[in-house]
């Protein structure tokens, strides 16, 4: 057992069933997401990667099981009080026409405001935060529709930091970016990690940005967990074999030294240096 | 540089967001541009009144024509203030309609809330000819019976904002064509009656008209303006909604029921005046943003404006026949439908 899993569990599952309309995606499962580490849910398409977060956020309601917040039953909890304690970001969110990436961050105050009390100085502060550290000060005032890809989704995440919550869930936070974008997201939500301690779970489907910036990835397939641990622990040529259909070689990531993925090819050319 | 404001009254401290920089402005000009309308609309008519008498009349002041102050007070008055109170209702109700749609093609009339509440309204004309002071009450329960309908059709997710319209237009042909069964039927003097309601004027209306409506406007805009935050909340999806807490559901039939009960008193005082909740968010995103907190002030004035407008223009353009102000609306507002559904196609 790796050391991490001593640690205490932010969000912990029990027999968890999730689904859509009777078709069951996620059968019974438990698992522990720990506490003020990054955690990256990969899997094939279909496996009920984005379905699971969805049902750690409470967005999708399980049908049978429980789903655990600091200990206590999320289903007891009333919404409003999880938004100040877990802030998710679905996939590719739209925004609306012509708001501005300040009233975006703004909206992430929204739990905390009652309608005599609007906007407080912390609502204020918060929002100031959030956009240094997404370092969007100077965009503020943008329309969140004229942004690039990567500075919409630095909106976005914007948002969520606005939201003040020790957990933030991610559905796949890279996708639809090009890979400098990807890289700056990523390299955000550790910052957020490592400077704030913030317990992070996200959605990845590059395997070996997932082992780059996760402390802890969960293998899923067909709905179950497949493995799950630190990523040396999870990245075997056996198990991307078994999990992904896929042969391939491991090697260490020349810049992270984190296990990097290279998949076999039979039609690759080689390139031969003499 | 603070962008909030704080109010201390006893112990309830008062405090809200700054909204949009330029809403100050905005605001401003368009209540000085509605009072200017609002002279003119008073001023023209039938009998001479000169402007500076309309306005010493609505200041109090002693005029140079002794009758000019009945003339404003009883027979003016009260169809601009009507006039401008049906278009506040019309403007916010497609405030809340398009944010909650996520959609702004929505309008209270293109998707049937005002052909319900027509069909509501002309079934108590023709069938109970007694019961008129049930009308908005009726009216009320026929958009909204539409607007739960297109609720379960369509859907409310916006993904497809064609689905939702093509639903309401389809609800809202299938109400026309029972109303206008009912004018088959009905007998003549009821039926002339429910006609001339029908069109959508302000024609011919006292302040007899104007109570009933005041508290339609006082108690709902107020409250649509205390939810914004949540139409925002709601404007950003359904998941982010629930992400940032908000029980959207609750919040979502909340808010339908607000903008279905405005547009349904604007339809019972004035009948189907259209297109007035389509043009006016979609200016007010022009001037201010798709914040609504400063969305639905501005929303409201552009609409009450628009009315003013076009009970004025129509009243003025072919004079002595006057053209009701629901048919200036649609002239004005359908060309700019066919505008915006032309260039969401494009995009």
């Amino acid at each position: 057992m790796s050391p991490l899993m001593k640690r205490p569990n932010a969000l912990v599952t029990r027999h968890l069933s999730l689904g859509y309309e009777g078709k069951p995606v996620i059968t019974h499962l438990d698992l522990g997401i720990p506490a003020e580490r990054i955690t990256a849910l990969v899997g094939p398409n279909g496996c009920g990667k984005s379905t699971l977060l969805r049902g750690l956020g409470r967005l999708l309601k399980p049908t049978a099981g429980t789903v655990y917040l600091d200990g206590a039953a999320i289903a007891q909890l009333s919404t409003g009080a999880i938004a100040k304690l877990l802030g998710i970001l679905p996939q590719s969110p739209v925004a609306p026409e012509g708001l501005t990436v300040r009233d975006l961050v703004a909206m992430g105050r929204y739990p905390y405001q009652r309608w005599w009390q609007q906007w407080s100085n912390q609502d204020e502060r918060m929002t100031q935060g959030a956009l240094l550290m997404t370092r969007l000060q100077k965009l503020a005032e943008r329309p969140v529709d004229t942004l690039s890809g990567g500075q919409r989704q630095r909106a976005w995440i914007a948002m969520i930091l606005a939201q003040d919550t020790q957990i933030l869930l991610l559905d796949e936070p890279t996708t639809f970016l090009d890979l400098a974008h990807q890289v700056e997201v990523l390299e955000l939500l550790w910052e957020l990690n490592r400077d704030q301690g913030r317990t992070v779970v996200m959605v990845l489907h590059d395997l070996n940005q997932a082992c780059r910036y996760a402390d802890h990835i969960v293998m899923l397939r067909e709905g179950v967990v497949f493995a799950q641990g630190e990523p040396t622990e999870v990245m075997t040529e056996e198990i991307v074999q078994q999990v992904f259909d896929l042969e391939c070689r491991i090697v260490a990531d020349p810049v992270a030294g984190t296990p990097m993925c290279i998949p076999l090819s039979f039609h690759a050319r080689r390139v031969r240096t003499e | 540089m603070k962008s909030w404001q704080y109010l201390q009254f006893w112990q309830l401290p008062l405090s809200w967001r700054k909204p949009h920089g330029r809403l100050s402005q905005v605001m401003l000009f368009l209540t000085l541009l509605t009072l200017v309308v609002t002279i003119a609309a008073l001023t023209y008519g039938d009998y001479p009144v000169s402007w500076l008498d309309v306005v010493k009349s609505l200041l109090m002041l002693p005029t140079v024509d002794p009758e000019s102050p009945w003339v404003v007070h009883t027979l003016r008055l009260p169809r601009v203030l009507l006039g401008w109170l049906v278009g506040i209702a019309l403007g916010v109700s497609g405030t809340i309609l398009q944010g909650l749609t996520r959609n702004s093609l929505a309008d209270p009339g293109i998707v049937g809330v005002n052909a319900g509440a027509g069909l509501a309204a002309v079934s108590l004309i023709i069938l109970f000819p007694n019961a008129q002071l049930a009308l908005p009450l009726a009216a009320f329960g026929g958009g909204l019976g539409v607007a739960v309908l297109l609720y379960l059709l369509a859907g409310t997710q916006g993904n497809s904002p064609l689905r939702l319209i093509l639903t309401g237009v389809a609800l809202s042909a299938i109400t026309s064509a029972f109303t206008t069964l009912l004018l088959t039927f009905g007998r003549i003097n009821q039926v002339t009656q429910a006609l001339v309601w029908l069109v959508g004027s302000v024609s011919g209306k006292s302040w007899e008209h104007v109570w009933p409506l005041l508290p339609w406007i006082v108690v709902l805009i107020p409250l649509a303006m205390l939810r914004s935050r949540s139409l925002n909340a709601l404007q950003l999806g359904s998941d982010v909604a629930r992400g940032l807490g908000s029980r959207v559901e609750r919040e979502r039939s909340g808010l339908l029921l607000m903008s279905v009960a405005l547009a349904s008193a604007a339809v019972a005082t004035a009948g189907t005046i259209g297109f007035v909740g389509l043009i006016s968010p979609h200016v007010g995103r022009r001037l201010v943003s798709s914040d609504h907190e400063s969305l639905i002030p501005v929303a409201a004035l552009i609409g009450g404006l628009l009315v003013i407008c076009s009970d004025l223009i129509g009243r003025s353009v072919f004079s002595p026949t006057e053209i009701p102000c629901g048919i200036m609306t649609a002239v004005l507002g359908a060309p700019y439908f066919l505008f915006l559904l032309h260039w969401s196609q494009k995009k």
